[in-house]
C-alpha cells in the first residue's frame, strides 16, 4: 500500500493539513505528477490485475470457444482453442485433408493426403491446376508426423440448435414473467415493510426487527416440506405461485436495505408533509419514494437477477411442467443428457441464459453496487 | 399509550403485516410443523398409522451411517471453503482498492461481473473448464510441467478444491462489501502508521485488518451460513448421486433427498433441525468470539 518515506509528509502533517494526504492519495486520478517509483508500483498492481482478472475470466471465454464448435472440431486431437476445420482438396471426387509436407529439398509445402501409409504416403497438389490428370507424388514417411492444414471455422448453429430443441423463447418467456412478478411482489411488500419499521414507533419493533434479520441464518430446510405440502394441496405445484406470491410478503435482505436507506432520509419533510395533511401512504408516495429510488431500483434489479438465476425453487415446484419452466432447470436437464456428446450447443444455451442478467448489471451497475454496500457495510 | 401513539403504533403494525403475515405463514407456522415431524412417523405413502414416536427419529438419525457421513463431508468442504470465502474476496479488495492501480473503475465492474451469472451457467460452464482432458485448468498445468493434472470433479482427492474453484465467480459481493469497508478507513491512520516508520505489513496489520474486522466478521458469519447449507452445485453436477465416493453427499443434501427422494419426512426434519441447531451454535459461538477480534470504532 503506502510508500516508507516520511520526509515528504512530516512537515504536512504537523502543519495539520490533511486534505493534502487525500489528494496524494489520489495523486493519479486527480492529474497530480506521479513519481518514477508510483508509476513502477502502479505498472505492477495494474499487470496483477490484468493476469488475475484475464483467469478470472477465462471460463466465459472458454465457454464462448466451445459454443461455436461443432462435436467433431471438440473431440479433433490437438485442436487449437478456437474452432477450425481441416482445410480439404477434392481429387478425383473426392475430399482429402492438406497437409504441410517436407519435401527432400528443404521445402515445406501444402499437399493433399490420397493415400495414407506410414513409411510411405501419395499426395495430390492442390496447387496443380492439373492436378486431376497427374501422377500422384510419393512421399517417404509417416504421414502421423505431419502438420495438418485447417482454417477458421466457426459454427454458430449451436445456438438455433439449443434455441429449437428446448423451446428456448417459451423458456425465456417463462423466465421473464415470474422474474417480473416477483420483481413487483418484494418492491411493493419490502417498500411497505421497511416503511414501516423505518418510521413508526411501535411495541416490540426492535425485537421484530432483529427477527427480520434472524431469518437470513435459517435453513431453507427446516420450512420447505410443509411450504411444499400446503401448496401441493391446495393444487399450486405446477403452477408459478409458489415462486410468486412468497415474494409479496417481503424478505429479510430487502427490508433491511430499504429500512437502512429511509433512515438516512431526514424527517423533517416526513413532518412538514403530515402538517399540510397527508397521511401516511400519502407520505411514502410522494416524500419517501422520490427520494429512495436508487435503493428501490437495487432491490428491483437485485430481485429480478434472483428471480432469474433461482434453480431450487423452479425445480421443485415445476417440474413436472416442461411448458411453464424456467431455462435454468431446463438447461440443468438438457446438459444431464447431452453434455457429454455435445459440449458445445450445451455451452451454447448456457451463454444465451447469462445475457440478460449481465447486461442488466452492466446498465445498473451503480444501484447494484450501493445496494451491497448498504447491506454489507452498514450492519 | 396516548391515543396519538397508539394511532402511530397501528399504522406501523399494518405496515409491517406484510411481512408478520408472512413470517407466519411461509417461516414460523412451518418451523414449528417441521419440528411436529421429527416426533412422529410422517412419509409420503404412510403405509403405518401416523403415530407419536418420541425421540425414535432422533436415534435413528444419530446412529445412521450416512448422517455423519454427510457431516465430515460438510465439515471438511467447510474447513476448505471458509477460508478462502473469506481471504479470496479481501485480497482482490486490497488490489482493486490500491491507489496504484490504473483504471480500477473497469477492473471492479469486471470481477463482480460473473456475480450475476445464473447459478446452473456457473456450473456448467466451471464443470467444462475443469475437464479432465479438455479443461483449461488442466491444459494449463500440463503446459506448466504437471505430468498427471487432477481429475477436479471425479476424483475424491480433488473434489473439494475443485468445488472450491467451481464457486469463486461467488465472490463478487464480498469484494464490494471489503472495498466499501477499506474506503471507509480514513486515510490520516495510514499516515500515522507511516509517521511511526510502519511498513505495508505493518499498516496492513495494525490498521486496516482492525478497522476492516467488522467487514470479516460479517463475511464469516454470511459464509458460514451459505457453507452449511451447501448441496445444490453437487445436484446440479451429479445429480446428487454423492459422486465420486460419497464425497459430495453433503448434509443438506442428504436432508433434501430424504424429503424428495425417500419421502421420508421425519427423518429429513429430524435432520433440518440439527442443522438448524449446527447453524445457530456455530454462528452463536462466532457472535460470541466477536469480542474479542472485532473492533468496533463507537464502542472505544
Amino acid at each position: 500500500m503506502a510508500g516508507r518515506d516520511r520526509s515528504v509528509h512530516l512537515p504536512e502533517l504537523a502543519a495539520g493539513r490533511p486534505g493534502f494526504f487525500q489528494r496524494l492519495r489520489r495523486g493519479q486520478q486527480t492529474g497530480t505528477r506521479s513519481k518514477p517509483k508510483d508509476r513502477g508500483k502502479s505498472f505492477v498492481m495494474t499487470f496483477l490485475a490484468v493476469v488475475l482478472l484475464a483467469a478470472f475470466l477465462s471460463p466465459l471465454v472458454r465457454s464462448l470457444t466451445l459454443s461455436i464448435k461443432t462435436p467433431q472440431q471438440v473431440a479433433a486431437v490437438d485442436s487449437p482453442l478456437w474452432p477450425v476445420s481441416p482445410l480439404t482438396f477434392t481429387y478425383r471426387d473426392r475430399d482429402y485433408p492438406i497437409y504441410q509436407v517436407p519435401l527432400p529439398d528443404g521445402s515445406v509445402k501444402e499437399l493433399a493426403l490420397v493415400r495414407k501409409g506410414l513409411k510411405q504416403s501419395s499426395f495430390a497438389d492442390p496447387f496443380d491446376p492439373n492436378a486431376q490428370a497427374t501422377p500422384l507424388i510419393t512421399w517417404d514417411g509417416n504421414w502421423r508426423t505431419l502438420q495438418a492444414v485447417t482454417v477458421f471455422d466457426p459454427h454458430f448453429e449451436n445456438y438455433s440448435n439449443v434455441w429449437n430443441e428446448i423451446n428456448y423463447p417459451r423458456l425465456l418467456l417463462n423466465t421473464i414473467l415470474i422474474a417480473l412478478f416477483s420483481m413487483i411482489g418484494t418492491v411493493t411488500s419490502c417498500t411497505l415493510v421497511a416503511y414501516g419499521f423505518a418510521r413508526f414507533r411501535f411495541p416490540g419493533r426492535n425485537a421484530l426487527f432483529i427477527l427480520v434479520i434472524a431469518t437470513i441464518f435459517l435453513p431453507g430446510a427446516v420450512t420447505i416440506i410443509p411450504t411444499y405440502t400446503l401448496f401441493l394441496k391446495i393444487g399450486w405445484v405446477g403452477t408459478w405461485l409458489p415462486l410468486i406470491v412468497p415474494a409479496f410478503f417481503a424478505n429479510a435482505y430487502d427490508v433491511f436495505l430499504l429500512r437502512q436507506y429511509f433512515l438516512t432520509i431526514p424527517r423533517d419533510m416526513d413532518e412538514a408533509a403530515s402538517i399540510d395533511g397527508a397521511g401516511p401512504f400519502r407520505t411514502l408516495i410522494s416524500v419517501i419514494l422520490p427520494q429512495a429510488w436508487p435503493a428501490i431500483i437495487a432491490v428491483g434489479i437485485f430481485t429480478f437477477v434472483y428471480s432469474w438465476n433461482d434453480f431450487f425453487g423452479p425445480l421443485i415446484y415445476l417440474s413436472g411442467s416442461p411448458d411453464i419452466q424456467t431455462v435454468s432447470v431446463a438447461l440443468a436437464n438438457f446438459s444431464g443428457a447431452r453434455v457429454a456428446q455435445d459440449p458445445g450447443l450445451i455451452q451454447a444455451g448456457t451463454l444465451m441464459t447469462i445475457l440478460i442478467p449481465i447486461g442488466l448489471f452492466l446498465v445498473f451497475q451503480r444501484f447494484f453496487v450501493r445496494g451491497i454496500v448498504i447491506t454489507g457495510v452498514e450492519k | 399509550m396516548s391515543p396519538l401513539a397508539r394511532r402511530e403504533a397501528r399504522w406501523g403494525l399494518l405496515f409491517i403485516s406484510p411481512w408478520l403475515i408472512g413470517f407466519f405463514a411461509f417461516t414460523l407456522l412451518p418451523m414449528v410443523v417441521t419440528l411436529g415431524f421429527t416426533f412422529t412417523n410422517v412419509n409420503l405413502t404412510q403405509t403405518q398409522p401416523l403415530r407419536f414416536v418420541g425421540l425414535e427419529n432422533y436415534q435413528a438419525v444419530l446412529s445412521d451411517a450416512s448422517t455423519w457421513q454427510s457431516l465430515t463431508v460438510t465439515l471438511k468442504y467447510a474447513l476448505l471453503a471458509l477460508p478462502i470465502a473469506v481471504i479470496l474476496p479481501l485480497a482482490v479488495a486490497l488490489l482493486l482498492g490500491s491507489r496504484h492501480l490504473r483504471g480500477s473503475g473497469a477492473f471492479r465492474v469486471l470481477f463482480f461481473l460473473p456475480y450475476v451469472v445464473p447459478f446452473v451457467a456457473g456450473v456448467l460452464i466451471w464443470q467444462s473448464m475443469l475437464n479432465v482432458d479438455s479443461g483449461w485448468i488442466d491444459q494449463f498445468l500440463m503446459f506448466l510441467g504437471v505430468q498427471d493434472p487432477p481429475n477436479w470433479l471425479q476424483d475424491p482427492t480433488w473434489i473439494y478444491p475443485g468445488l472450491v474453484l467451481l464457486g469463486v465467480w461467488g465472490i463478487g459481493a464480498g469484494v464490494i462489501v471489503y472495498l466499501a469497508g477499506l474506503t471507509g478507513i480514513p486515510t490520516e491512520y495510514y499516515d500515522a502508521a507511516r509517521i511511526d516508520g510502519a511498513g505495508v505489513w505493518a499498516s496492513f496489520r495494525h490498521v486496516t485488518l482492525p478497522l476492516l474486522s467488522p467487514v470479516i466478521f460479517y463475511t464469516l458469519i454470511l459464509a458460514i451460513v451459505d457453507v452449511l447449507q451447501y448441496f445444490l452445485v453437487p445436484l446440479v453436477l451429479n445429480q446428487g448421486t454423492g459422486e465420486p465416493g460419497g464425497t459430495t453427499l453433503f448434509l443438506n443434501l442428504y436432508i433434501y433427498k430424504n424429503f424428495f427422494a425417500y419421502q421420508n419426512m421425519s427423518y429429513g426434519a429430524t435432520l433440518a433441525w440439527i442443522l438448524f441447531g449446527l447453524t445457530l451454535a456455530i454462528t452463536l459461538l462466532v457472535f460470541a468470539s466477536a469480542r474479542r477480534w472485532v473492533y468496533y470504532a463507537a464502542e472505544r
